[in-house]
């Protein structure tokens, strides 16, 4: 049914439709309206059974979960930023447990400096936690990768992430089809766990495991991601039959048969990249566009065979390895080694920094003509980024940083000025 | 693609302005998309939204710096924010006020763009005539839709009627009404003169 719905209200409906047990709920921007809607519907009875847990916090939401999944129930939750940093222990104990939780990562940037905006800073910070991860670029695709990660999570064993820009996505009105309850019933079958904690038939999970073993179950976990390369896009064919849409997969090009340049990026951004692309396309700039669904399993080979066909490309983040560069730029990077594509980075829209189509045009342009550097940061203040460096070559103690920055900037209501 | 921006400050219903001006254009079957500048939001401090409309999908994320419209739910926001920063040399402009744009100095205004699409309409009166409380933000859409024509009267109930139900749907419906029939009347004048 098509309905005019905020995304984060449209994800809700959408969870509902998964039949969850289990829903854990700890408050935190720009997540919350999604556990607000679940708990409404937990609370009038129009989703049931299932029971909605109000935790202490994040480290409880997911130890909960963990919980909840092992006793053989369809577990959710979701959060953001610190919230996912808070609960990180359990995250890897999820993954490394094997417990087939979904949860939403509404994105957020990670403090200090403390900013509610978006950014992928958080979920990427897990990259490397065992947790699959799927990024949404419109709240359609963000409801329908959710009821394909309770698919993908069950199959598999394995924890899911599905990401969708906070604010960006989470906040807007949009068009969205929900699907009915038949649908998803036809999709997604009851949860059929691999192992359960049963009093009829006692067993622990999570036994301690020494050298003799650790690699080989840490392996495992690999190799189940490994495996989703190649459930995934079943899961996004599948889905397509039931529900009529694309939605989903590993990948997904637009106008890239012919394209010389590939701009490479996840999340609600490609929809403006789109845009840009069109613009140019119109003056007859060879660009195109690979959006990257499935950040986690990374798809090497689905990456490089959309690029090698290209002179270049140039990926846009919204994340930052400190000391090194970019995060996803690293994985494409690796993608197409030993192939001579040229290749940059652009860091755009770090907490929150609006990305405008005229920032793209400029960006664009100049990767065509190979005259960025390696890492590019989009529309950064360069004479305030200079006027602290000199501060502190100046004065010792040259103070905080965020602050000299915002009294530097001009914001109202800021105190502190050192040097 | 018809871009509408909405000033306003926390409190007055700026981010449910724009997402019922989404629901009235999607009642009419275009697509719309509708969202807030995401500030840490403080009643009194200036607020901004954003609504787009278009007869296909939108994909366009970013925030809208040329706006075909601009809708004022408060008009001491123009001695304290660039309110009118970007706005189209043919854009609208609907204002919240019982004065009008002369007396607020906005008549240079006037005559630098259309002068037809400038409205005012006492919209915060109406709120608390009908809704007895001095929310501006229906009324005004209600009047953007009479301004603009880019959506019906009827389309603008069906998103109250979605928002809101029993006596402040009814209050909306009559603020609505109310203020669509004065922008109507103040366009007519104007046809006239």
């Amino acid at each position: 049914m098509l309905k005019q719905i905020e995304g984060s209200k449209a994800v809700a409906e959408a969870i509902a439709l998964c039949r969850p047990e289990v829903i854990c709920a700890y408050p935190i921007s720009p997540q919350t309206h999604i556990v607000e809607g679940l708990g409404e519907m937990v609370k009038s009875g129009t989703l049931t059974p299932c029971e909605f847990i109000n935790v202490e916090s994040e480290f409880a939401a997911m130890s909960v979960a963990i919980g909840a999944s092992a006793a053989g129930a369809r577990a959710y939750t979701a959060t953001a930023s610190q919230g996912l940093l808070f609960m990180v222990e359990a995250v890897y104990n999820a993954a490394g447990l094997g417990l087939p939780i979904v949860m939403t990562v509404a994105n957020r940037a990670i403090g200090a400096p403390i900013n509610i905006w978006n950014d992928h800073s958080d979920s990427l910070s897990q990259r490397d936690s065992g947790w699959m991860q799927l990024f949404a670029e419109t709240n359609q695709e963000a409801v329908d990768l959710h009821i394909q990660a309770f698919r993908l999570a069950e199959e598999l064993s394995m924890p899911i992430m599905v990401c969708m820009d906070g604010f960006i996505l989470t906040h807007a009105f949009e068009r969205v089809d929900i699907p009915s309850q038949e649908q998803v019933d036809a999709y997604l079958p009851p949860f059929e766990p691999r192992q359960v904690l049963d009093p009829a038939e006692p067993m622990s999970i999570g036994a301690m495991v020494g050298p003799e073993a650790f690699m080989e179950v840490k392996y495992l976990a690999h190799a189940k991601q490994m495996q989703a390369i190649e459930l995934i896009p079943k899961l996004a064919d599948e889905f397509k039959q039931i529900f009529g849409r694309d939605s989903g997969g590993l990948i997904r090009t637009y106008q890239i048969e012919d394209a010389e340049t590939v701009v490479i990026a996840m999340g609600s951004i490609l929809g403006t990249i789109k845009d840009v692309v069109d613009e140019m396309r119109a003056e007859g700039h060879k660009i195109g566009v690979l959006g990257i669904i499935s950040f986690r399993p990374f798809p090497l080979e689905q990456v490089r065979a959309a690029l090698i066909k290209s002179k270049r490309f140039i990926v846009l983040e919204k994340s930052l390895a400190v000391g090194m560069g970019g995060i996803v730029a690293t994985n494409v990077r690796m993608a197409v080694t030993g192939s001579g594509l040229r290749g940059f980075t652009a860091i755009a829209g770090l907490g929150g920094r609006a990305i405008p189509k005229s920032s793209l045009h400029k960006l664009f342009r100049q990767a065509e003509q190979e005259e960025l550097e390696p890492v590019t940061f989009v529309d950064l203040d360069w004479a305030a980024v200079n006027k602290q460096l000199e501060r502190e070559k100046q004065t010792r103690r040259s103070g905080p940083i965020a602050e000299n920055m915002l009294h530097d900037k001009g914001i109202v209501g800021v105190s502190a000025k050192f040097g | 693609m018809f871009q509408i921006r909405v000033h306003g400050r926390g409190g007055q219903g700026v981010v449910t302005a724009t997402e019922m001006l989404s629901v009235a254009a999607f009642e009419e079957g275009r697509h719309a998309q509708a969202f807030p500048s995401f500030g840490s939001e403080r009643t009194g401090a200036p607020v901004v939204a954003f609504c787009r409309i278009d007869d296909k999908e939108i994909r366009l994320r970013e925030p809208i710096m040329e706006p075909d419209a601009l809708i004022i739910q408060d008009p001491t926001l123009l001695h304290q924010v660039n309110v009118f920063a970007g706005l189209k040399q043919d854009g609208y402009v609907l204002l919240n006020t019982s004065h009008s744009f002369e007396t607020l100095g906005l008549g240079d205004m006037l005559s630098t763009h259309k002068s037809e699409r400038f409205c005012t309409l006492p919209a915060t009166e109406l709120g608390l005539k009908h809704i007895g409380r001095p929310i501006p933000n229906v009324p005004l859409i209600a009047g953007f839709a009479a301004l603009s024509d880019m959506f019906k009267l009827s389309s603008v109930i069906m998103a109250i009627n979605e928002k809101f139900s029993g006596k402040v749907a009814e209050g909306n419906i009559a603020a609505a009404t109310e203020a669509y029939e004065l922008v109507k009347e103040q366009m007519e004048g104007r046809t006239h003169a």
